[in-house]
């Protein structure tokens, strides 16, 4: 089962590769990884994707509790929540192509974010899926290089 | 407000917390350090390797609950003590390791003697800092104390740059340390103790599975009131022995690998399972799903994640083991559902099936001739010092044999290497022990190979009056895997045979220490008396069946009920 948790955690140096360590040290898996400040500078945010059954998530995050920097764990899939994920894809764009490109980065809301000749860059956000699925259309036209962020997330807040 | 040294701070700091001996080696990113504890009633205890001022530190803090403090220069001075961080991490011991690091300029430069020992450290300790600020250094000690001693204990290192600790220093007054991101659960959950106290009246086979949880909260005595007051039969781990008497008609003596066929079969039988302070490490439950099969589990830890990480549990309690056990042994007084003789009555039937395990296979060995068997020596030294002795041990057949023959009724007389396994930790771990009690005896029970690693602190023992005796069980083997090569690798003894191994009588002599040798069983009384009757350092050659085994042995991977027995 894919489990989101997010880690609020002490921005100070080395509180990352407490984190990294501890998910090598013990076997864990890490797909994605994802940190930065929050409102308060002396505080980040760190959101990670990872699989595992029950016990392994349950080890997950006591065991990410335990460290010292570590202030909260959250596993938000336990509940409602939003997930974002922003790629950066430079895309083929010749004369033939052109056109084509611009459709299906229409169509997955993406914008194009610099241009030369014979490429287009493209920023599209959304969730893991949907990322992976733009991807996926313009692989054939020849996608040149990507970049990821990786998986941010936030639960919803109460209906009530 | 006054300025004093970074380095006069730091030894306020550990005077501040008590701290009347540390163990250290000198160098030149720690010489300020040195130089400033001069002027203190500080002892540093000077050893001869980094690795031993760690361990007798870590000795130290076991025998008497306090942190232990080692002061380590830069680079290899510090890589030289991780081994023995690495120990005291595994066996939740509360240590402060403070490094020397290159003035912070140098810092990322390579510069002489530089390392990023917090980055290597990082898996072994509980937390560790490297301050970069002196006006940090203070606050940073006492968290550094404070984070070592709580909750589940643990070793925490302190990296200390030459130029931080030579800056002036503001050493404002202590308060309570409150950290908002480190709080410990140490009280129970009034309703889980409720649920595990009820389900502990239903049970028919009950076992108390004691760890070293129990030795670090100081539970002894509410766990033996638990015990007697419910006629429950205990089982104890390595790190848990002397956690309830083992001379008490209760005791059933270690489980696991190497314990005892009735602590087995017991666990393997029973229906509730109470873990104290335990961590259901591979040692102790061999094949997982053959361990405790038909039993409920209760499991009291203060760490969260040793619960249900190896094992399911039924009913967790996180906090500390004292607390718990104070608030069960108060829901058992207060309780009207508890008749204590009823109770008591209740377990008979099942005491009495333990009883006949411990007939059917007693822990034993056989006796042959005037050969010195390695048990009757530590049979012996448990007589002779009425089992009143501080025990530390190497690590292999000779600490198996210590752990299963010495009657440990008392927490806090036993230092041995349990999770990590360290061979070398027996001799400065005892030298540690002795200083913090001159007037008790302690006694390393080595091997021939052990001893070897850290021979060295011989020096650091005469140096400082420290007369610890040291009892080598003496095969010319590195007997533990020489057993396992025997036993499973069709007797290829690969790398485990000492084709030399030093004349340890001289070369105690040579570090100014005595040296007395038996090679025959009649001659280890006597060997034994006159150690104990000498006020120096003593190394006790006992020249031992070479081949003999620990036994009984589950073999690994095996259920703990197909063991190997004498």
């Amino acid at each position: 089962m894919k489990h989101t948790i997010s880690v609020l955690l002490q921005n100070k140096p080395g509180v990352l590769s407490r984190v990294t360590g501890l998910f090598s040290g013990r076997g864990f898996n890490i797909e994605s990884l994802s940190v930065a400040e929050t409102l308060e500078p002396s505080i980040s945010c760190l959101t990670l994707v990872t699989r595992g059954d029950e016990a392994i998530i349950e080890q997950i995050t006591k065991q990410l509790h335990k460290l010292i920097d570590v202030i909260k764990v959250t596993d938000i899939s336990d509940s409602e929540y939003v997930e974002r994920e922003m790629v950066l894809i430079r895309v083929k764009a010749e004369a033939q192509t052109r056109a084509e490109v611009l459709r299906v980065i229409d169509i997955f809301r993406g914008k194009v974010v610099d241009v030369s000749p014979k490429s287009y860059a493209v920023e599209v956000t959304g969730s893991a899926s949907k990322v992976q699925a733009i991807i996926d259309i313009l692989r054939p036209i020849g996608i040149q290089e990507i970049v990821r962020t990786g998986t941010i997330a936030m639960a919803r807040a109460s209906k009530k | 407000m006054e300025k004093i040294s970074g380095s006069q701070a730091i030894i306020r700091c550990l005077q501040e917390e008590g701290i009347k001996t540390i163990f250290g080696f000198p160098g030149g990113a720690v010489i300020d350090l040195f130089d400033a504890l001069m002027d203190s009633d500080i002892t540093n205890v000077l050893v001869r390797h980094e690795q031993g001022a760690v361990h007798a530190a870590d000795g130290l803090a076991r025998v008497t609950g306090e942190v232990g403090v080692a002061l380590l220069t830069s680079g290899p001075g510090a890589t030289n003590g991780v081994t023995a961080i690495a120990t005291a991490y595994m066996d939740s011991i509360p240590l402060v390791i403070l490094t020397g690091q290159v003035p912070t300029p140098l810092i990322g430069n390579d510069a002489f003697q530089e390392v990023d020992i917090v980055g290597i450290t990082r898996p072994c300790t509980k937390h560790n800092y490297l301050v970069k600020d002196a006006k940090d250094l203070v606050a940073t000690l006492r968290e550094a104390f404070h984070i070592a001693r709580t909750g589940r204990p643990g070793p925490v290192l302190v990296d200390l740059p030459k130029d931080v600790v030579a800056k002036m220093v503001d050493f404002p007054e202590k308060k309570p340390i409150r950290m908002q991101n480190y709080q410990p659960t140490y009280e129970p959950h009034p309703g889980q103790i409720e649920k595990a106290c009820k389900k502990i009246l239903k049970a028919k086979n009950p076992v108390l599975y004691v760890g070293g949880g129990v030795i670090l909260s100081n539970a002894n005595e509410e766990l033996t009131e638990l015990a007697r007051k419910l006629n429950i039969p205990v089982t104890m781990t390595l790190m848990g022995l002397g956690g309830f008497p083992g001379s008490d008609p209760l005791s059933m003596g270690m489980l696991g690998m190497h314990g005892s066929y009735t602590a087995n079969m017991a666990v393997a039988h029973s229906d509730l399972l109470i873990a104290v302070g335990a961590r259901f490490d591979d040692r102790v439950t061999g094949r997982l799903d053959a361990f405790a099969p038909h039993a409920t589990i209760i499991h009291i830890d203060i760490d969260p994640t040793s619960i249900s990480k190896n094992v399911k549990v039924d009913i967790p309690i996180v906090a500390d083991c004292k607390h718990a056990l104070t608030a069960m042994n108060a829901w058992f007084n207060t309780s009207s559902d508890f008749n204590r003789e009823q109770v008591a009555a209740s377990h008979e039937p099942w005491l009495e099936t333990i009883g006949e395990w411990t007939k059917k296979h007693p822990m034993c060995y056989l006796d042959e001739g005037d050969i010195i068997k390695p048990q009757y020596v530590i049979e012996k030294l448990d007589e002779l010092t009425h089992g009143d002795a501080i025990i530390t041990t190497e690590v292999g057949q000779n600490q198996m044999w210590a752990a299963q023959f010495y009657k440990f009724n008392k927490p806090r007389q036993w230092a041995t290497s349990g999770g990590l396994g360290t061979m070398g930790y027996g001799l400065p771990a005892a030298i540690g022990a002795k200083m913090a009690f001159p007037e008790k005896t302690v006694i390393d029970v080595a091997g021939d190979g052990s001893i070897q690693m850290n021979i060295q602190e011989l020096a650091t023992a005469n140096q400082y009056k420290c007369p610890v005796k040291v009892a080598i069980l003496n095969n010319n083997y590195l007997g533990m895997v020489r057993q396992w090569q025997e036993l499973f690798y069709n007797k290829r003894y690969a790398g485990t045979v000492m084709e030399v191994t030093p004349d340890f009588v001289m070369l105690a002599q040579a570090y100014g220490a005595v040296g007395l040798r038996a090679t025959k069983k009649s001659e280890v009384e006597a060997v034994i008396k006159e150690a104990l009757a000498t006020d120096n350092t003593v190394i006790m050659d006992f020249v031992i069946a070479r081949e003999e085994c620990v036994f009984p042995m589950v073999p690994a991977g095996k259920a703990t009920t197909e063991m190997l027995l004498v």
